[in-house]
This record gives structure tokens, sequence and C-alpha cells, in this order.
């Protein structure tokens, strides 16, 4: 008798899943086998990154932002009185803080050198300012000065490394109206006391140095002190500038606005050497601060007043030679057209020539059919705009740092965001694509209606096509696909500096991965309706 | 060598045959009446200009809701503003264009239609013009449904004449209206010509909605004023605006007209284009 050795089948669920790869290999063979789509496919890398040198153009560009190109509301009123004192001015270089960050360094600081630690204390008896007093962005010539204060603008103490600006420094002070405030070394604010300075209530400020820290106080009478911040500055020298000083503070990237600092009690720990008034950063040609500030000493009140801000320069108050590194994947929206245009082919070649029919014989199961294109195209879209962003970031950028522009620092874990998120914004947008296709089944309006809510949505926000004066709505980068664009946004809001964010900028309105997270849940939305008519309807 | 030899069409004795002329024109008649014929009976083009109809006006009327104009000279075009919808509605007419050559395509029915009408210079011919007067009339339809929601709406919104802006109703609005209405006929005639062009459905709405919407993109990112002003003076989105705007005559890059011209320069390019690929290759 002989025994017939019997190899057990592979179980059901094994032979499904198998089934399934070979599903997903049978549409990469179907893609990779049809040579207008892969040339689509490269000429989206292509573009993305050849986009990266296309942002090179600022040959002597630096005199105007990218926002005010288009000559839209309130940047336009500012570069245009800035350009009569001389284009040049705006040429200059943007000073650069610790760690390479471009800021903003143009105050007026009423100053002593101190050496060693010691503690500045002052009372800051009032806070005044003058502003225009028509809103930024009117077409007035000579804009009309009223008296009032910006939110931001700022008087206090400061212990600052040196003079020139984008030097190290730690300040306490009071705001407009965003109570007392401590910042240093540009990105760092931290809240103090609440509330305005009324005469009937005046703020008492400090700062104690010992080494490279430099700690912040504030007090609303004088004796009862409360920890506001701790300030490292690191390499911070044993010779700083201990002083007062006022800063008006910019808004929309206008220096218009005046503070006014009135201080009593300055009691200083170092020996006392008198106070010298200095405008950092100058004025007019050096930087676009209109006028220097004054210094006024009489009766135990020291009165500073100046133009000017302390902070990070972003949004459209980066306005020099620079970009964020955003501007490098400015390709994306014009890479997007031809991946776009081959993921609807995906499907509706199929439904045209009508190889549908022979897919879903082979496939009885369509969702399966579905989700085998899905990740096909899928995973096309993800790799080309992984490889097409991390060129552009790598090849891309130094084309631009090249013609001299000074960037945004950012970490190396926000560039792997921004390259992995345009892989994930193309997956997402291919995804969508072939969605649509299976629910409109014809190629021509496929493409249209997906290039109508993922492209033009970014055509309106950017605001000169929307036209209303500069302010663009919101809504298309918030609700749409295009949302997804968030993702490569490189440098941060910051709430201290009022400054218009804006597309152009290289802002958007959503977070990063937010943004992302709307693209999917069109992505999603679209692939269940499309699941459900395949399975309903005759191929 | 082709199925499609031109054989000229039989039927005139020796010695009676008419001048060429009158065959041409003969041939034309006989091509747009057979176009027209393939046009009306299929529900397609129809229901892509109702669309256009209804997303200019639709959209218009939107964008008017949500425009302000708080203060004189608040630098809003408010025909730019009624006139939002036709960068919605110029995809659907383009898309329109496109499918008129794309579908025989996408069918096989060019080699039927080149079979009966070998000339295909006169049948291209025919193609746009039966295109022209429906999207024409529809194009019309919409940017004036479009311009009377606007003259209904802006007014609340601050459009008045203690801003600066005397009437919706001038010569100046209606050359817009009509700039608006000839752009969007061009724009059809463009997806046309692409079309011919490259014979492909996808590609060829790709390629247009590609040319019209990425040159405004670009002019916005790039940071040199000079080239911004360049792109938006060559592309046809861009200067089909200019053709479009009511405000600020004297900033525009190009003139009204100049506009309209670089718009129909596009439009014969393509169509040009079309033809020689049309003429030379086979179908």
């Amino acid at each position: 008798m002989t025994t017939r050795t019997v190899t057990s089948p592979p179980s059901p669920a094994t032979q499904e899943r198998a089934s399934f790869w070979y599903l997903v290999h049978a549409e990469w063979t179907k893609f990779r086998t049809v040579r207008g789509w892969v040339i689509a496919v490269l000429v989206t890398i292509a573009g993305i990154t050849a986009f990266a040198f296309l942002g090179a153009d600022v040959s002597g560009g630096c005199t105007t932002a990218v926002g005010t190109a288009s000559g839209t509301g309130a940047t336009s009123s500012s570069t245009s009185t800035s350009s009569g004192t001389g284009s040049a001015a705006a040429c200059a270089a943007q000073p650069t803080g610790p760690g390479g960050v471009p800021v903003i360094d143009a105050f007026y600081f009423a100053r002593q050198p101190v050496s060693g630690n010691g503690t500045i204390t002052v009372q800051v008896a009032s806070l005044a300012g003058q502003v225009p007093a028509a809103p930024a962005g009117s077409e007035l010539d000579e804009p009309q000065i009223g008296s009032g204060l910006q939110p931001w603008s700022k008087a206090g103490i400061i212990i600052k490394e040196s003079t020139s600006p984008g030097s190290a420094y730690a300040a306490m002070m009071v705001t407009g109206s965003n109570g007392v405030r401590m910042q240093w070394d540009y990105l760092n604010d931290t809240p103090g006391l609440a509330g305005s300075v009324p005469a009937t209530a005046p703020r008492w400020l400090r700062l104690v140095r010992d080494g490279a820290t430099v700690t912040g106080y504030d007090s609303a009478d004088g004796t009862h002190w409360t920890l506001v911040g701790t300030a490292n500055l690191p390499g911070l020298t044993a010779t700083v500038q201990a002083g007062l000083f006022a800063a008006g503070s910019s808004v929309n990237g206008d220096f218009g606005a005046m503070a006014t600092g009135a201080f009593r009690d300055v009691g200083l720990s170092w020996p006392a050497t008198g106070w010298t008034g200095t405008n950092v950063g100058g004025v007019l040609g050096a930087s676009a601060v209109p006028a220097p500030g004054t210094l006024k000493q009489s009766a135990g009140t020291v009165t500073v007043a100046g133009y000017g801000d302390i902070g990070p320069a972003a949004g459209n108050a980066y306005s020099g030679s620079g970009f964020s590194l955003q501007r490098a994947l400015i390709g994306t929206i014009f890479g997007l057209i031809p991946l776009l245009v081959v993921a609807a082919l995906f499907i509706t070649a199929e439904y045209r020539r009508g190889l549908i029919r022979v897919s879903l014989t082979a496939a009885p199961r369509r969702g399966r059919l579905l989700a085998a294109k899905a990740i096909v195209i899928g995973a096309v879209g993800f790799v080309a705009g992984t490889v097409a962003a991390t060129l552009a970031l790598t090849v891309g950028t130094r084309a631009l740092r090249r013609v001299g522009g000074l960037e945004w620092p950012v970490s190396l874990l926000t560039e792997a965001r921004m390259a992995v998120g345009t892989g994930a914004l193309l997956a997402v947008a291919a995804v969508l694509a072939l969605a649509f296709g299976v629910i409109v089944r014809r190629s021509a309006p496929t493409v249209a209606i997906v290039i109508a809510v993922m492209i033009v949505p970014y055509l309106f926000a950017l605001g000169p096509l929307a036209g209303a004066n500069g302010q663009a709505p919101r809504w298309p980068l918030v609700i749409t696909p295009a949302a997804a664009l968030s993702v490569q946004q490189a440098v941060p809001r910051f709430h201290q500096l009022i400054a218009i964010y804006r597309p152009n900028e290289g802002y958007y309105p959503d977070p990063p991965w937010a943004g992302l997270a709307v693209e999917c849940a069109w992505a999603a939305a679209a692939l269940a309706l499309a699941f459900f008519l395949l399975r309903r309807r005759d191929a | 060598m082709s199925a499609t030899a031109r054989v000229s069409p039989p039927g005139y004795p020796p010695g009676q045959a008419p001048p060429a002329v009158a065959a041409a024109v003969r041939a034309a008649g006989q091509a747009l009446q057979a176009e027209w014929t393939k046009f009306r009976t299929v529900a397609g083009p129809s229901c892509l200009l109702a669309g256009v109809i209804a997303l200019t006006v639709a959209v218009g009327a939107a964008a008017a809701s949500a425009a302000q104009c708080q203060s004189a000279d608040c630098g809003v075009d408010p025909a730019h503003v009624s006139f939002t919808g036709i960068y919605l509605g110029q995809a659907v007419v383009a898309v329109a264009g496109v499918l008129a050559i794309g579908n025989e395509y996408s069918t096989g029915l060019i080699k039927l239609s080149l079979t009966a009408m070998p000339r295909r210079l006169t049948w291209l011919f025919a193609k746009a013009v039966v295109l022209t007067g429906p999207v024409l009339a529809a194009s019309a339809l919409a940017v004036t449904g479009a311009a009377l929601a606007g003259r209904l709406i802006l007014p609340g919104h601050g459009f008045t004449p203690a801003h600066g802006y005397a009437s919706l109703t001038s010569a100046t609005d209606l050359r817009a209206a009509v700039g608006a209405v000839l752009y969007l006929t061009l724009i059809a005639l463009l997806g046309l010509g692409v079309a011919a062009a490259v014979r492909d459905s996808a590609a060829a709405i790709g390629l247009v909605l590609g040319v019209l919407y990425l040159f405004p993109l670009a002019a916005a990112v790039v940071s040199n004023p000079p080239l911004a002003r360049h792109l938006q003076q060559t592309g046809p989105l861009t200067a089909g605006l200019d053709a479009q705007a009511t405000t600020g005559l004297s900033n525009l890059p190009l003139t009204p007209w100049e506009g309209l011209g670089v718009v129909a320069l596009w439009a014969a390019g393509a169509a040009a284009l079309g033809a020689l690929v049309l003429k030379f290759r086979d179908a």
C-alpha cells in the first residue's frame, strides 16, 4: 500500500491575501507599461524640482517682498514710503540673531556698559505712543499721526550683549495691550502681569544677570516680586549693555508707530556711568525706522521714545533678501497637474477602452480592484512627491543660496516633514483623482474637477486674483484638498509679531498635519462614494 | 498611407464640374450641418454649457455677497468680483472645447468623420464654428447673469457712487462684459485646438488648465516684479482678466483689448497646431 503525501492547501485567508497582492502587482504592471504615464510622473518630479531654481530669480529682487509685487493692500503703502529713501535700504542685509534666525532689531536704547553679574530694577510710570492715524493700507501719501499704542508697542529694561543688531539679549517690558512680557533672543516670549499701564497702576520690572543666565521679575507694588522667566544666553560676554529701551513695534512690516516709556526709580547694582542714547539698527538708511529716538531725563524720571521692534522677522516683515525654505517647493502645485491627469487616466482609460470589464472579470470583488489601484497610484504619488521635494530641498536650495538669499533656518525634522509631507500630499491627491475617475468615468471632466478642487483654491488664496485689497479669503485653503499645502510651511507664525502671513510669504491657514488631514478626508469620502458606485453600477 | 485618402467628391460629370471654390463652400456647408447634428443630438455639450452658466452666475453671486468696500478707493474692481465665477466657468468651457475633438478620438468616430469629410481642415473649421455659436450664446447668458447679480448685490456692499463706483452699467462695464464673453469663447477654441493637437481628452484638458492656471500662480510666486508682469502679460488667464477690468485701467499689464488679443493669439496658435497635426498625421 502506498501512502500519498498531501501538502495541505494554504488557508483561505492566505490565499486571499496572496491574490490581493497579485492584483496590486497586476495594476502596477498596467501602470508602468504605459510609457506616457511614466513620462508624466517624471515630468511631475522634474517640474517640482525645476521650480526651486525658478524661485532663484531674485537677482536684484531684494527690493521687494514677494507679496508686494502684486501691489496689494497694506504692504504697498509701506514699501512706497520706504522706496523713497532708496531701494538700497531695503536691500540691506536682514540682521540675524542667535542660530542664524533673521530678526528685526531696531529700537532706541538708553544704555550703560556694565560688567559681571548684577541687577537692574525700574518702575515704568507710563507707556504712551504715536500711531499712524489712518490704518495701514490706506492710500494717504502722508500718514497722519495720532496718539495711541499698537498691541506690541513696548518699553522696558534690557540686557544686551552689544549694540550691534542681532546680538543676544533679554528684556522685561510693558506692552500696548499684552501686559508685561519677558522676551529674549528674538524668538522667546513669556507673559507676566496682565493689563495695560495707566498712570494709576505702574509696573516694576527687574532683570538679574548671573553668568549666562538672565532672570526676569515683575511686580505691581515694588515689594512683592514674581518670577516671569529665565533666559539662557550662551556665551554672553562679561561686559554687556544694560538700560532702558522703547520700540513702537512693527505692524505688517511698517515701523510707523512710536512708543514712549517713562521710567522712575531706576536702580542699577552696577556703578552708574550715565545714559547714552543709541539707535540700535540705525535709522532710515540702515533700517526702515522712520526717525531717531529720544532720551530725556528730569527729576528722577527718564523718558525714552523710539520706533522699531525687537523680534523675529517673519511674515511680510521678512522682506529683505531672504526666503523661506517653503519657496523651494513652490513647484508642487505645478507638478501636481501631470500626476492628477495620470491618476485620473489610471481608471478612466479602462472605461474608455472597455478594459474595465476584463479587470472586473479577473477581480470580481470590485472593492479590491479599487484598493489595488489606489495603493499603486498612491505609492507612485508618494515616491514622486518625496523624491521631488527632497531634490528641491537639497539641490534647489543650493541655487537659491547662491544668488545671495538668506533663509530661515529650519530643523532637519521640519525639512523631513516638508519632504515626506509633499509625498503624502501627492499620494492623497492621486487617490482623490482616481476616486473621482471611478465616479465620473470620463477623463476630461475628471481632470477638470480635480484641478478645480486642488489648484484653483490656491489661486483664489493668492490674493492678487481675489482682488480684495490683499486680504484674500482664508477658506479656499481651509476646506478644500489644497489645504494640504500647509504641510510645506517652513517658518512658524509668531504671536508677538503682527505681520501679514499669506501663502505668498509661505504661510498657510492650517497647521501642517491638519491641512493634510483635510485632504485625506476628501480622498476618503471620494473613495467611499467611488466604492459604492463601482459596486452598484454596471461597468 | 491613411485609409482616409483624399478623393474628390463624386457626382460631377466632366466638363460640368463646379469651380473648386464652390465645391469647397458646399463641402463646408455640409460639414457644418453634419457637425451641428452631432453637437445637438448628444446631451454632453448642452449639459456642459448649462454648467458654465450655473457655475459662473452662482460663484459670481457668492463672491459679490462676500465682497466689501468700506471706503472710497478701496481698490476692488466690481467687474472682477462679479466675474469671479469665470475662474471655474472657463474650466467647463475648456472641457467642452476639448471634448468636441477628444470624443471623436476616444470613440474612434474620427475615422468615420474623416472618411465622410476628407477635407480635414474644413472639418476642423466646421467643428470650431459649431462649437463657437453655442459657447458664445452660453457665455453671453452666463456673463449677463453674473453681471446682473453683481449689479443687484454690490451696491449693498459699499460699491456706491460715494465710494467712486458711479454706475455699474457704463460703457466700460459693457466692454468688460463683452470681454468676458469673448474670453470664454476663445478658451473653448483653445481647448479645441489643443485637443486636435494632443488627441487625448485627459492630456488636453490637463494642458489647457495648466496653461490657464499656472501663469497667474507663477506670477504670484516669483519675487522679481518685472518677470511677474511679463508672466501676467503672457498668460491667457491673466491677459483675459485685463479685458474684464473696469477700474485702475492705467495700471494694467495690458490694455483690455491687448489682453483679449493675447488670448486670441493663444487660441489661434493652438488651432494652427491642431490643424497641422490633423493635416499631416494619420488619424
